[in-house]
């Protein structure tokens, strides 16, 4: 499936998300230039076309009580990445998992999961038990839990080039 | 004004207080919003409550900053180009690099990790190009490196995240 340029403007104009106002798919297609009827078909075959993981609530977990966030990184050998990355993603505990290109010999960690808890022992536990279900003892691996948070928001993957940087004042959290 | 939320502790500030209906939306709406012309009024239906006052539990979440918004969260690498960066910075230094960072229109999450890769951001771009550029930019103007870690495989389909309510 090809982007066109209504595509384009419909996922530029849902990056600041659906306006708390009984039509919100014809306020959308107001910003992106298009008819309601137009927008929720676009919408459709972006689900179809697996762009949209999801249309929904987008909460942030922190406010929700979830304290603890933590990156885990591990340094599989390259043949064991997927199988494990895809038996990792399906705990509960788990919200991403992903591999990633290493970067050695500074970064050699080439799986990464994200994992929220509502305190660092939650997390650690939860740590514990994919070694132990996984059986992975002995692979290097760490834990690095955030302990500030400078921004959180959508993507924007679809802005002009030429507003950057933006002013400092305006890059709030969406 | 960017924000420097602190992640754990202090403040006291316990979790959010939410009535039934606002949980009822988030275990039930995280994805699957219906595309229809009124999909307040849906979810209304579905939960047995006023289109009005599925709109008014949105309203409370979003300004106790529960919600961030009614969206959609776009599949990684589909559009345009995305990577995870870090930087080492120096501890005197983290304020100051994180506000450089933070300001660009192409990094959407920016933490602070324990360790010594202490500063961990997203960024995403229309293209190849412009999210290198945007990474030697960084580099240029702090006088630090980045690491660069694309993504390659995605194993986590991202269906929003079961809260437990105790």
């Amino acid at each position: 499936m090809e982007l066109d340029e209504g595509d384009g403007r419909l996922l530029e104009a849902l990056q600041q998300g659906l306006p708390l106002t009984s039509r919100p798919y014809e306020a959308l297609g107001r910003r992106a230039g298009m008819s309601e009827t137009e927008v929720l078909r676009r919408l459709e075959r972006f689900h179809a076309g697996g762009w949209i993981n999801r249309m929904g609530l987008i909460v942030r977990h922190h406010e929700l009580g979830y304290r603890a966030n933590a990156m885990m990184v591990w340094a599989l050998p390259p043949e064991r990445v997927s199988e494990v990355g895809r038996t990792m993603a399906r705990y509960p505990f788990v919200t991403l998992c992903y591999r990633r290109r290493p970067s050695p010999p500074e970064w050699p960690y080439n799986l990464f999961c994200m994992i929220h808890g509502r305190d660092r022992e939650a997390v650690l536990g939860h740590r514990d038990r994919l070694v132990e279900e996984l059986g992975l003892h002995g692979i290097p691996q760490e834990v690095l839990f955030s302990t500030r948070r400078f921004k959180q928001r959508g993507a924007w993957y679809l802005q002009g080039g030429g507003r950057r940087p933006e002013r400092p004042a305006a890059a709030g959290e969406a | 004004m960017a924000s420097t939320d602190s992640e754990e502790g202090g403040g006291g500030d316990g979790p959010v207080r939410l009535s039934a209906l606002q949980r009822s939306l988030i275990d039930g709406f995280q994805r699957g919003l219906p595309l229809t012309p009124r999909p307040y009024a849906a979810m209304a239906e579905a939960l047995g409550v006023r289109e009005s006052e599925v709109l008014e539990a949105l309203r409370g979440l979003q300004e106790a900053r529960v919600l961030s918004r009614v969206g959609a969260a776009i599949r990684p690498g589909t559009v345009g180009a995305g990577t995870l960066a870090a930087m080492a910075v120096p501890p005197e230094r983290l304020d100051e690099v994180a506000a450089l960072v933070n300001a660009y229109g192409e990094v959407n999450h920016n933490y602070r990790r324990e360790h010594v890769y202490n500063l961990w951001f997203v960024v995403t771009a229309p293209d190849a190009d412009h999210l290198e550029e945007v990474l030697r930019d960084i580099e240029g103007r702090t006088g630090l490196s980045v690491l660069n870690l694309p993504l390659e495989e995605a194993y986590h389909i991202d269906l929003g995240f079961p809260v437990q309510w105790s």
